[in-house]
């Protein structure tokens, strides 16, 4: 991507708006997603939406697409103000998103996807015809696929060309794209951005949603930057910025609060993980030869933007993925490829990512989700059998133990907040007194409150001598509790930084943010070293 | 300037509006059965209306109902003898529902236990002179054996292919039915009638009446013993489910799979386990149908739904297998005291309004119907 030039689009200089959206406001339960966010679009211009999950980028989009009404601020097409209540109302002013999860029918053919939900065929349903306007229409920008295939027989990039002829067929003339390119091959990829560029041409302008700022840089002639549902930088030109102080302005960079993190000689090598390489749900590469250790009584922190192999790496050490090759030892153990089981028993915790899907089991009780790692040892368990006063006795006592706010152990954990949640999954994970604990965002989605108290039972753990792995998207909280800090991209380690006690220097700050955007460590010394001398 | 396009809001003449809202704490315990309660009531209610249309007098006919299942020991024993195969399959289903396994073959499943108790007498295995104290047992392992076997072949597949279990079920029943079918209608046919010859009398399970002598009261009771096989499944079911080590992870895997194999737990192997106990229970319950009351193996009265019905009642039981035999015992009674006004018909209709009723009032389960002033915002 880097090696292509940015297209100098004639058009992109002018400055009349197609969209201009004041000081919107939308709030959802506990969390406000967007705080008087201001944003403008204009006339034929890639304008990336930048920020890291969670920002608030996506609803901001949501609230343009009529998806989601806004509380406060107004939106403006083309000089004229509007309200949407609904995404048909948004299409009909020219506005169309394409989302990250398609909406496709996949036994229907490309033509019906495109006519699905519109008044047109009338009567006769004479697809014919329509399949010669849509491949027509295909052809004007560069979107190649045939119109009577069906939509199961397609590759995801071509689904995702079907997605934005639905929106051109439509009228569209401002294209949202969440995050295109997430489920992309690299040379899908390339055709994407030469399609995007086909359609500015023709007098498009289009809205580009990335956490990646390679992308971002490659294609967009403006970026605005979010955070934490404010806009930290509005309409950057792209090409007179530098990647340093756009990764410098998506992490951004104060440190809410501290935690007592003491200085600690590290022990042993717990965790080994050599040359491992994994593929993802889909099949696809997504760890490619991840090296690292952990200590006991060390936190190593593992950053990265979402989706670059963070997952994948935790499920290989807990034995619920497959390698293809590599080795992973526990304590000299080889562990990899063995099932989740053999590594519970010898001592491996895991916090997982997705705290109501994987690590509990929503209509059973607090106690029933607290066993879940106890329940094939004595004294829970005996002679196959189970006993319920030794499991309430201990489910009781990780209530006090860990202040879980909950009115009885027998009341069903669905009904607890996330806060609560997590501290039944902490519980019982740092209760078998573990070894080596894979921690992956523990504090994601969580109030302030909790956040410290989830940190403060993680350092208890580095002082006890556990080994802890802590995969996290969140710089601040990698900052305050690792030792080591290693930086995965695309399911590669970019680097290792060792990470002291106190504030992190600015300069380290932007080491990692460009890590974490795919450059490796080596180049950046390398660099360094150049501009001093 | 472009009109805002907010609809009006629409005018309402009534002034008040029903609203749901999902629950968000859970109803306390006498809840559930309250309203299972009143749902039998409406159901009760809109069964006489059928009734009247029909020109009949509801009050009289409930009353008639309720004597011919409940009226005397005579008939309680008969309403039991109709629940105990209803009670066996509706265990069977409970279990595999447990893990969010569709077993529906609990039919096949029956009829299968059904024929591989008959094969211990029809084969023979086991010569007619041997002792009952030999012969039910062997018979009892030969049922659960054959039904485990039709559990195990869609659980096996399942565990291995993911094939559907609705679909690999609910077409072997139409095998088991063949298959007996094969046997009384040729091998073991007897003078060209469909069925079996009569079994020995030692192969019948005791019934109450066995015991007259001893005790006068039970003259003429048919309850046989698989009544005391089936409470003492549901007792093993309960501990299995609730107390061991393996229904906990029946429980974890049928509410979360994926944190059941987070927790490390071997949802391939439960998978083809839990298949095989329900259609053990199931062909235990056809077992026990074909020694303690049919005594030959005959198609008409042995595959006469039970296993379809046990699924309802494991349903409305809640898959608790203690409710079980409460849900099986109503059931055993509607069947009977159904006959007794219509042989088929109204009860029918009654029995499927109970049913409607009762899974509708889950709704109020999970909702909470509030009334409210229109035009005031909650």
């Amino acid at each position: 991507m880097t090696s292509e030039q940015n297209p100098k689009s004639q058009s992109s200089q002018t400055d009349d708006l197609v969209v201009e959206m004041r000081g919107i406001v939308k709030r959802f339960p506990g969390v406000l997603a967007n705080d008087h966010v201001d944003f403008e679009l204009r006339h034929g211009e890639i304008h990336a939406l930048l920020g890291e999950n969670g920002a608030g980028k996506s609803t901001l989009m949501n609230v343009l697409a009529g998806l989601y009404r806004q509380e406060a601020g107004t939106i403006i097409i083309k000089g004229r103000p509007v309200i949407f209540s609904s995404p048909r109302d948004a299409i009909q002013a020219g506005i169309g998103m394409i989302h990250q999860h398609f909406m496709l029918v996949p036994s229907q053919t490309v033509t019906e996807n495109i006519l699905l939900g519109l008044d047109e065929p009338r009567f006769r349903l004479n697809l014919h015809e329509y399949d010669r306007v849509i491949a027509e229409l295909g052809e004007r920008f560069g979107l190649k696929v045939d119109p009577q295939a069906h939509v199961w027989q397609l590759s995801v990039g071509e689904q995702q060309r079907v997605e934005i002829l639905k929106m051109l067929y439509r009228g569209a003339d401002v294209l949202i794209m969440d995050e295109p390119t997430a489920v992309l091959a690299p040379q899908e990829i390339k055709d994407l951005f030469k399609t995007l560029r086909t359609m500015v041409a023709d007098g498009k302008s289009i809205i580009f949603i990335s956490h990646k700022l390679q992308e971002v840089m490659a294609i967009s002639d403006r970026t605005t930057v979010l955070r934490r549902g404010k806009v930290t930088a509005a309409g950057l030109d792209t090409r007179r910025i530098t990647r340093q102080e756009l990764a410098r302005q998506m992490v951004g960079r104060e440190v809410i609060f501290h935690v007592d993190k003491k200085p600690q000689e590290p022990g042993e090598v717990v965790l080994e993980v050599i040359d491992v390489c994994a593929e993802n749900d889909k099949g696809l590469p997504s760890l490619n030869g991840v090296s690292l250790k952990v200590r006991a009584g060390e936190i190593v922190g593992v950053a990265g933007v979402a989706g670059n192999g963070q997952r994948e790496l935790a499920q290989v050490i807990t034995g619920m993925r497959k390698s293809i090759s590599g080795k992973i030892t526990l304590n000299g153990e080889p562990i990899n490829n063995r099932s989740a089981r053999f590594g519970i028993q010898r001592g491996v915790a895991h916090v997982p990512e997705d705290r109501t899907h994987v690590g509990t089991a929503p209509n059973l009780s607090v106690t029933d989700n607290v066993i879940m790692k106890q329940y094939r040892k004595p004294p829970i368990a005996r002679y196959g059998m189970l006993n319920m006063l030794a499991a309430t006795k201990f489910a009781k006592r990780l209530k006090d133990a860990y202040d879980i706010v909950v009115p009885s152990v027998e009341t069903p954990v669905r009904l607890l907040s996330g806060g609560n949640l997590q501290r039944v999954i902490l519980a019982r994970e740092i209760s078998g007194q573990p070894s080596l604990l894979v921690a992956v965002q523990p504090t994601r989605g969580l109030d302030v409150g909790a956040i410290e108290g989830v940190q403060r039972l993680l350092l208890a753990q580095r002082e006890a001598g556990a080994a802890t792995l802590l995969i996290s998207e969140e710089l601040e909280e990698l900052f305050a509790l690792s030792d080591r800090v290693y930086v995965i991209y695309e399911g590669r380690i970019m680097g290792e930084v060792q990470v002291g006690s106190g504030e992190p220097s600015e300069s380290l700050i932007e080491t990692i943010g460009l890590m974490m955007t795919g450059t490796p460590l080596e180049q950046i010394e390398r660099e360094g070293a150049a501009a001093h001398v | 300037m472009s009109e805002p396009t907010v609809l009006p809001k629409p005018r309402r003449r009534f002034p008040f509006s029903v609203r749901l809202e999902p629950r968000l704490n859970e109803p306390p315990r006498w809840y559930p059965a309250a309203i299972s309660f009143g749902a039998i009531v409406v159901a009760l209610f809109l069964g006489g209306i059928l009734i009247s249309l029909a020109g009949g007098d509801p009050l009289r006919s409930y009353i008639h109902i309720a004597k011919a299942s409940f009226g005397g020991i005579g008939v309680i024993s008969d309403t039991i003898v109709k629940a105990t195969p209803i009670l066996l399959t509706s265990l069977a289903c409970s279990i595999a529902f447990r893990m969010k396994l569709w077993n529906i073959g609990a039919e096949g499943q029956f009829i299968m236990g059904a024929f591989g108790a008959s094969a211990v007498v029809l084969l023979p295995v086991l010569p007619p002179e041997t002792s009952p104290w030999i012969f039910i047992p062997v018979m009892a392992l030969a049922g659960i054996a054959a039904g485990a076997l039709w559990g195990f072949v869609p659980g096996y597949l399942k565990a291995r292919f993911n094939v559907n279990e609705i679909i690999s079920t609910l077409m072997m029943n139409y095998i088991a039915v063949s298959w007996v079918n094969f046997f009384i209608f040729g091998v073991w046919s007897e003078g060209g009638f469909q069925m079996s010859p009569k079994f020995p009398k030692n192969a019948w399970l005791p019934r109450l009446s066995d015991y007259a002598k001893e005790i006068p009261l039970f003259r003429g009771l048919t309850t046989h013993m698989g009544l005391f096989l089936g409470i003492a499944a549901a007792i093993v079911l309960w501990l299995i489910v609730y107390r061991s080590r393996w229904g906990y992870e029946i429980r974890l895997i049928g509410d979360n799979p994926r944190a059941a194999k987070y927790a490390g737990i071997n949802i391939t192997r439960n998978t083809v386990l839990v298949m095989m106990l329900s259609g053990a229970l199931a062909g235990l319950g056809g077992m026990a149908e074909v020694t303690g009351v049919v005594h030959r193996l005959q198609t008409s009265p042995i595959a006469a739904g039970y296993g379809f019905t046990g699924i309802i009642v494991a349903w409305l039981a809640k898959l608790n297998p203690f409710a079980t035999i409460l849900v099986s015992i109503l059931f055993g009674a509607l069947i009977l005291a159904g006959r007794e006004i219509q042989p088929s018909g109204v009860p029918k209709m009654i029995q499927g309004t109970i049913l409607v009723c009762l899974i509708a009032s889950d709704f109020l389960m999970r909702y909470r119907v509030r009334i409210v002033r229109t035009g005031v915002e909650a």
